[in-house]
């Protein structure tokens, strides 16, 4: 019987079985950034600890980072602090930065994969729960808590529980307008928002060996929001080609001998899984949120459920429409948006940027909505410039931003003010996410985001690509 | 501290109910106060934002003010991995959850910080909640050796995940410790990796 990517990368990464019962496992790449390792360094000093394996954790700098003005000290001092903080820790324990100084600052799931430091058959970790976006590389990458990040710190381990996995098949292929991330929506919805606990979700099937990476990682990004805590697409040659020149990524002849080896970490045509589900992609339409997790979407020609359908939690859909201020029944095109969001390590690279920027071509941002294009990174940013996608979102009305997680949360200047309503591309849509307690989110595709930029409200994408 | 000073086998007290599926990391504890590089204070910050849209929020209630034991529904903790979600609840005196289902990230973390945390039949959540609504002064106790919680005069049975049991028992809940106990292996295992020792 053959095995799954996860449970080979799993089992070569397996050093003990620990008195618990738990495995310990070794992390291959330990990613951290400013929010969630602090307490940790300062539980590493109060032991006397080193860190361990400081060739293999690597740092950068984004949610805190403002994304109008990036001149330190930062104007906000508590985001100063946390900067200050990291780039102290980083120096006293050996830790490579990508700061604001460096060229390669930005949203932490963006720069390591951007960076080649991402790639097949690893483990990695890193104190973000959207970690899962790096398994698009055939990795097995999850979130972990702060004393978690301790723990890889001060020994590149982790004790922790192998999951199940669950085989996502999305057949047939996606049509025009149709993006990674409704499909990724379209199985939250489907599987609900904690239908992947215990699981690993193993994204393939055509419609998905014929994503590109950046698509493989909007969805893998996403598995955390269906209750996996990790997603994978086993690799392959767009993965490879992806990789090939990228700063960490081996090269030469050892690049050739890596590929035979990330090849044999795929999962075996005769693998067994704990589950499997059919999707078919030539079904899926663009898809908008109307509630307050993320679970809660339609697809753009659909109508807003009543309570009482949707998967039954009646109180659950009470709760949301009245949260949301939205009618039962009503369609979710025409909703009226005041914020339009383009950013966050779901969608912000530049193949997200590309097709925002074919919709705002050319069109005008509607009056009453405020528009912002957040790149994922430096790198990102400086492509999109080289092509001149900046050009076209400012002549379309949309503010250009620097690199950073800006709206995707609230823990910088970039925030949603009293009830406004968001069409963002990021990846949450909880109450109080964008930064305003009673703000609203609705996620969708960067492409549905410039659609709604432009027409003032939800509106399907597919009218406006020529 | 060594192990025997954190042993957690039983947490007692009032509880609190907190009814609701799905109540996310960003509710527990909003973004706006991750901005900190310690975790002092986060616990006068649980549920803020629900506490002042809803007057009748539980957390916002004086009657529940001293309890350490959460009473939750289904999938609770999902979201973002921040620790500082149990940390907050810990800090404000929570010492167990006890819930129809948590999420992973939100589980492990709060074993880590020896935040103990019990599944219950939707029934057993219900009569629980119920219970403590009811009386706000009622005090139960929740046993994680005999995976049980007593309260309303009855003992209810508690899911503890093995290892999470474990952990709380022995008061190895913080694994950095076990996890260095045999650094050579580790060692060996990373150099062995193509990716670390160079294909
Ligand atoms: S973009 Fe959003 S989801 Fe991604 S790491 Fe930043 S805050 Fe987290």
């Amino acid at each position: 019987m053959g095995r799954t990517l996860f449970q080979k990368v799993w089992d070569l990464h397996a050093v003990r079985r620990l008195p618990s019962g738990q495995t310990q496992l070794f992390i291959g790449l330990h990613l951290i950034h400013e929010v969630t390792s602090p307490q940790a360094f300062d539980m590493l000093r109060q032991r006397g600890a080193r860190v361990a394996f400081p060739e293999r954790t690597y740092a950068t700098v984004d949610h805190i980072v403002p994304t109008l003005d990036q001149r330190r000290p930062f104007a906000d001092e508590l985001a100063e602090q946390m900067l200050a903080a990291l780039e102290r820790n980083c120096r006293e324990f050996g830790v490579t930065l990508s700061d604001l100084s460096t060229d390669r600052q930005g949203i932490v799931h963006v720069i390591g994969p951007e960076l080649g430091l991402t790639q097949p058959g690893m483990t990695i970790a890193c104190g973000d729960s959207h970690t899962s976006t790096h398994g698009a590389f055939g990795a097995v990458a999850f979130g972990i808590g702060t004393s978690q990040v301790r723990d890889v710190l001060a020994s590149q381990c982790l004790a922790i529980d192998p999951l199940k996995v669950r085989r996502i098949a999305v057949s047939g292929a996606l049509g025009p307008g149709v993006y990674a991330k409704d499909v990724i929506l379209e199985i939250i919805a489907r599987l609900g928002v904690r239908g992947g606990v215990g699981y690993a979700y193993e994204y393939a099937g055509p419609a998905v060996e014929r994503m590109s990476v950046d698509e493989r990682m909007t969805m893998c990004n996403m598995s955390i929001e269906g209750g996996a805590r990790i997603g994978y697409v086993n690799p392959d040659e767009t993965c490879f080609e992806y990789l090939a020149g990228r700063p960490f990524a081996p090269a030469g002849a050892a690049f050739e001998r890596a590929k035979t080896w990330w090849r044999s970490m795929a999962s075996d045509p005769d693998a067994a899984y704990d589950d499997e589900v059919e999707i078919d992609g030539n079904a899926i339409e663009p898809r908008v949120t109307w509630g307050i997790n993320p679970g809660q979407s339609v697809g753009v020609s659909e109508r807003i459920p009543a309570p009482g359908a949707a998967g039954g939690d009646a109180d659950a859909v009470g709760e949301a429409l009245e949260f949301m201020g939205l009618t039962a029944g009503a369609p979710i095109q025409g909703t009226k948006v005041d914020v339009a969001f383009v950013g966050s390590c779901t969608n912000s690279r530049l193949s997200d940027l590309r097709e925002a920027a074919r919709v705002a071509s050319g069109r005008k941002v509607s009056p009453h909505v405020k528009a912002l294009v957040v790149p994922g990174s430096k790198d990102v940013s400086r492509a999109a410039e080289a092509e001149g996608l900046h050009e076209v979102f400012r002549a379309a009305g949309f503010e250009w931003r620097g690199a950073g997680c800006s709206m995707c949360l609230a823990m910088n200047p970039d925030r949603l003010q009293g009830r406004e309503v968001c069409a963002s591309s990021s990846n949450r849509n909880f109450k109080g996410r964008q930064g305003s307690p009673t703000g609203r989110t609705l996620l969708m595709s960067p492409a549905m985001v410039a659609a709604a930029a432009v027409a003032g409200e939800v509106t399907d994408v597919r009218g406006m690509l020529g | 501290m060594d192990n025997n000073d954190r042993r957690i086998d039983r947490v007692e007290g009032t509880a609190i109910p907190l009814r609701g599926n799905n109540i996310d990391t960003d509710r527990i504890i909003p973004a706006r106060f991750l901005k900190a590089i310690t975790f002092d204070g986060l616990g006068e910050h649980a549920f803020e934002d629900d506490r002042r849209s809803m007057p009748d929020h539980p957390f916002a209630n004086p009657a529940y003010a001293g309890a350490s034991i959460l009473i939750v529904n289904e999938n609770f903790g999902s979201g973002s991995s921040r620790e500082h979600a149990p940390q907050a609840l810990k800090r404000r005196g929570i010492g167990a959850c006890v819930g129809q289902s948590f999420s992973e990230i939100f589980l492990g973390n709060s074993t880590t910080i020896g935040l103990a945390c019990a599944t219950a039949s939707a029934a057993d959540i219900e009569l629980l909640m119920a219970a403590a609504e009811r009386d706000p002064e009622a005090v139960m106790t929740l046993s994680v050796e005999a995976r049980s919680i007593q309260a309303a005069g009855r003992t209810l049975p508690l899911n503890i995940p093995g290892a999470v049991r474990e952990s709380l028992l022995t008061g190895q809940w913080d694994a950095t410790g076990l996890l260095l106990d045999d650094f050579d292996t580790v060692r060996r295992l990373g150099a062995s990796l193509p990716y670390v020792g160079g294909f």
